[in-house]
């Protein structure tokens, strides 16, 4: 039984989020009933290629941990010290059986964390397919693509035999077709939050878009259809408030309270929250070879994220153009705590902007925390600074 | 006494040099210090260098080119070796570096700050950087480099193994998928060297290279098994890493293969002769993560107390470059039998951090280890985030006796010796008293049966 569409942008929103913030998945469990003997799978950050699940017949869902609704108590006993909130809570999903709905977990090398999550996994969820898939970290090689290619047809076996059915080049084509809907949706939704934001809150759009990471993207399709169709009718007034960039969501992502205090003080006009879902920033081609097409869109037609080197993508490069293709006066520059890709990056953009003069606030947060006040205040004197300057 | 022997090469000479004892060690200090000459002579010249890891180097290729390599991993480690690695990693927090930061970068980073300059000498501009994927914060090092020099950055990319059980071995479809993947890079790699050095690529340099290191990773390989001897012939953490450091600055010279092979006349020698490297071998231990190198002494000490002796470490396997077991390159098809060899030895590497169990259970059984002890730093994720759980694992399903304790590669300010000490003390009182209950097992009923595990060979002494 597919998720209902509710009418009224209010009523949306509220669904959404409700999809989005539970951590027992109610969305999965509906769609697992309606689907007797339907696979679902499970990948981490940052970017999957989800087409391929979806041609199994099969349902993706994305692990970004769990925030401050689960307690990494189990989890906590099997890594280090030292590590990211959003891996913790994501084992957490695991060991206290909110995933066992999954028929496979794959995570990529965005970092070393997130590989060593595969052999987490696969030493203790046994009977649940446990994986790397291996994006290429050389983005410049003129083997990338053919590589990942091959790849990806080495993943799409390993789904095959799970599902236990055969996938044609047209289910992928199909596939290519409802998530390049998906992306497209995505960037209205941007759009208008860049040209609008009086019309569309951050927050709004981030639960909006990360109900699809828990539902079949033809649905998702349909509500944000539905949210994008309503969106003109809001009566959001134009304030005058500061256009910020929030940086630093690439991976795990920041409360929603944090980024309602900061939308509090100012207009977030563009961001790098659940980048997985639109890494890839145009049409993927619906003909040719599907798993070339996807392969050479993850390379060629795709943003940046600290998670990737690419020689044609420099990063501070990247993130001023995106302040300037929204026409950002600051940036919010955030970090997740023990987050070593993150925390490198961010002191590159720091010089950057220093350089060029850009006002920054560095945040650093957890997904799990709760308390703000600190962040508000940091917040407010950052916006009051930049106004009466 | 010795139960176990490993078959050894006939001896070089009936009668050994007299200063053979040690030599490895002498040896080794001494190529350490006249490579950093030969970087602080770089420095001052302005000859082109490049900056590469130990884990994955492309050694082979580089040094056709004739570029000195610098290893800032080992400067940062020989920063803290000397004491002085807080005074970097400040300098690198100040300039905006958070304290969740690997130290090594850190370090590094305050050195450049600070002009390049080492305790060990002045170290070289890069001109070309290489980075493996074989750990992700490579990849972000070399980031900081391309943009305080512009230097030319190369990403060599080797897909690692996929998940626990998965394995694709050369000749398979998928290997050859990976393999073609690799060469092309290595194809590119060599393009970009001709570029930053303006030399011709020579393919005979490129086989003379790879033949060095066909000696050298026979002559370590055999080195390493002979510490399966009881009692071992050397420290894996101590001396282990003063030999590695030659085996990754002097990987594809004729410098290098000569002195692993020595070394391993020398551990032959001392393995038929029983020398060991402590007086009384009490405890055979096997280390997973580094050491604590900001109290390097200390940190050894603790154990030698115990008459503990490291006789294996993780370590020595993925940062030696993958030539643990040994590497037989096809001098006839260089670089495609580099590409091979990369994928396998890179694979292995990057398996004993992330699917570390089996490997780890093998290498307990056959160096006869008493226990593991996992250190975990708070630098390196790559190496400790699955740490604990295949600690529980081994426990589990193989009772292996293991301690987990906790600091810092370079970071003093992590290291508390009073918990290390305490922690060490209690883990072999246990092991002392598990040791004892397995020679007299009617003393604990049915238990010692139950528990017998990898450890109980040595006990047998
Ligand atoms: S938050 Fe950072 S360290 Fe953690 S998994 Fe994501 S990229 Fe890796
Ligand atoms: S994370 Fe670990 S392996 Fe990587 S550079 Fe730091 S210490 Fe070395």
């Amino acid at each position: 039984m597919a998720v209902e569409v509710r009418s009224g942008f209010e009523a949306i929103l509220e669904q959404c989020s409700g999809l989005a913030e539970d951590v027992t998945y109610p969305s999965v469990k509906r769609w697992r009933d309606s689907h007797p003997g339907g696979h679902a799978v499970g990948h981490f950050q940052v970017y999957f290629p989800e087409e391929l699940i979806h041609a199994a017949g099969m349902l993706p869902v994305t692990l970004m941990g769990a925030g401050s609704r689960l307690e990494a108590k189990q989890a906590d006993s099997h890594i280090g010290s030292f590590i990211c909130s959003i891996c913790r809570t994501s084992l957490e999903l695991g060991f206290s059986g909110r995933v066992g709905f999954l028929d496979a977990f794959y995570t990529t090398p965005i970092c070393d964390v997130a590989r060593n999550l595969a052999g987490i996994w696969g030493r203790n969820f046994k009977g649940m397919t446990a994986e790397i898939l291996y994006l290429p970290q050389n983005a410049n090689g003129k083997g990338a693509v053919t590589y990942l290619r091959d790849e990806y047809a080495r993943v799409l076996a390993e789904l095959k035999r799970i599902s236990g059915r055969p996938i044609e080049e047209a289910d992928l084509r199909r596939s290519i077709g409802v998530y390049n809907e998906n992306r497209r949706l995505l960037r209205d939704l941007y759009r208008i939050k860049r040209e609008t934001p009086w019309l569309l809150a951050t927050t709004e759009a981030y639960v909006l878009a990360k109900a699809g990471t828990v539902m079949p993207r033809e649905e998702h399709n349909e509500i944000l259809r539905s949210a994008l169709a309503e969106i003109p009718n809001r009566t959001g007034r134009r304030q005058d408030r500061v256009r910020v960039v929030f940086e630093g969501g690439f991976c795990e992502q920041p409360p929603l309270d944090m980024l309602q205090l900061i939308e509090e003080a100012c207009y977030i006009v563009d961001d790098d929250l659940l980048l997985g879902m639109r890494w890839i920033d145009q049409d993927v081609p619906e003909t040719g070879d599907a798993l070339f097409a996807l392969a050479e869109s993850y390379i060629e037609r795709s943003t940046y994220s600290p998670v990737q080197h690419d020689d044609r993508k420099p990063k501070e490069e990247m993130l001023l153009r995106r302040v300037e293709g929204s026409g950002a006066a600051a940036v919010i520059l955030a970090a997740a705590k023990m987050c070593e890709p993150g925390l490198d990056e961010q002191v590159a953009y720091q010089k950057t902007l220093e350089a060029k003069q850009i006002p920054f606030l560095l945040l650093d947060f957890e997904e799990k925390m709760t308390a703000f006040e600190r962040m508000r205040m940091e917040v407010e004197t950052f916006v009051e600074s930049i106004l009466f300057d | 006494m010795i139960e176990t022997k490993i078959s050894l090469t006939p001896t070089p000479s009936a009668q050994p040099e007299p200063d053979l004892v040690g030599r490895g060690r002498r040896d080794g200090n001494r190529l350490f210090k006249e490579w950093y000459t030969e970087l602080d002579a770089a420095a001052e010249s302005g000859d082109p260098s490049a900056y590469v890891f130990v884990m994955g180097s492309t050694a082979e290729v580089l040094k056709a080119f004739d570029l000195n390599l610098v290893f800032p991993e080992i400067n940062s480690l020989q920063m803290a070796v000397r004491k002085v690695s807080l005074d970097y990693l400040n300098k690198a927090e100040d300039y905006g570096y958070s304290t969740d930061v690997c130290g090594y970068v850190k370090a590094d980073v305050g050195m450049h700050l600070d002009g390049r300059k080492h305790p060990n000498g002045r170290i070289p501009k890069p001109s070309i950087v290489v980075a493996t994927n074989m750990c992700n914060t490579y990849v972000k090092w070399v980031e900081i480099w391309q943009r305080m020099y512009g230097c030319k950055v190369f990403v060599l990319d080797i897909p690692g193994q996929r998940g626990i059980g998965w394995s694709s071995e050369p000749g398979s479809e998928q290997f050859e998928n990976d393999r073609r993947y690799v060469q092309s890079q290595l194809e590119e790699l060599i393009e970009a060297c001709v570029a930053v050095t303006g030399k011709p690529f020579k393919i005979e340099r490129l086989q003379e290279n790879l033949a060095h290191v066909n000696r050298m990773a026979a002559d370590w390989s055999a080195v390493l098994k002979l510490n399966q001897n009881i009692p071992a012939p050397f420290n894996a953490m101590a001396d282990g890493l003063a030999y590695m450091g030659v085996l990754s600055a002097y990987r594809a010279t004729e410098t290098g293969a000569r002195y692993m092979a020595e070394l391993r006349q020398e551990m032959e020698y001392k393995v038929q002769n029983g020398i060991g490297t402590i007086t009384e071998e009490r405890f055979r231990l096997h280390g997973v993560g580094p050491a604590c190198y900001a109290y390097f002494r200390r940190f050894l000490e603790l154990f030698q107390e115990w008459g503990a002796v490291y006789v294996n470490s993780e370590y020595l396997a993925y940062a030696g470059g993958g030539l643990d077991q040994g590497i037989q390159f096809n001098v006839e098809r260089p670089l495609e039998s580099l590409a091979e060899q990369l994928l396998v030895t890179g694979r292995r590497s990057m398996s004993n951090m992330f699917f570390s169990q089996d490997q780890l259970a093998d290498a307990v059984r056959d160096w006869k280890s008493d226990g593991i002890v996992y250190h975990s730093v708070k630098s390196c994720r790559t190496v400790s985030t699955g740490m604990a759980d295949s600690r529980e694992y081994l426990t589990k399903t193989k009772d292996v006796p293991s301690l987990f304790v906790e600091s810092d590669l370079v970071d003093p300010r992590l290291w508390s010796e009073a918990q290390f000490k305490n922690r060490i003390d209690a883990f072999f009182e246990a092991l002392g008293a598990r040791k004892a209950a397995a020679l007299n097992p009617h003393e604990l009923g049915g238990f010692a049966v139950s528990s017998r595990g990898p450890q109980q060979v040595a006990a047998k002494r």
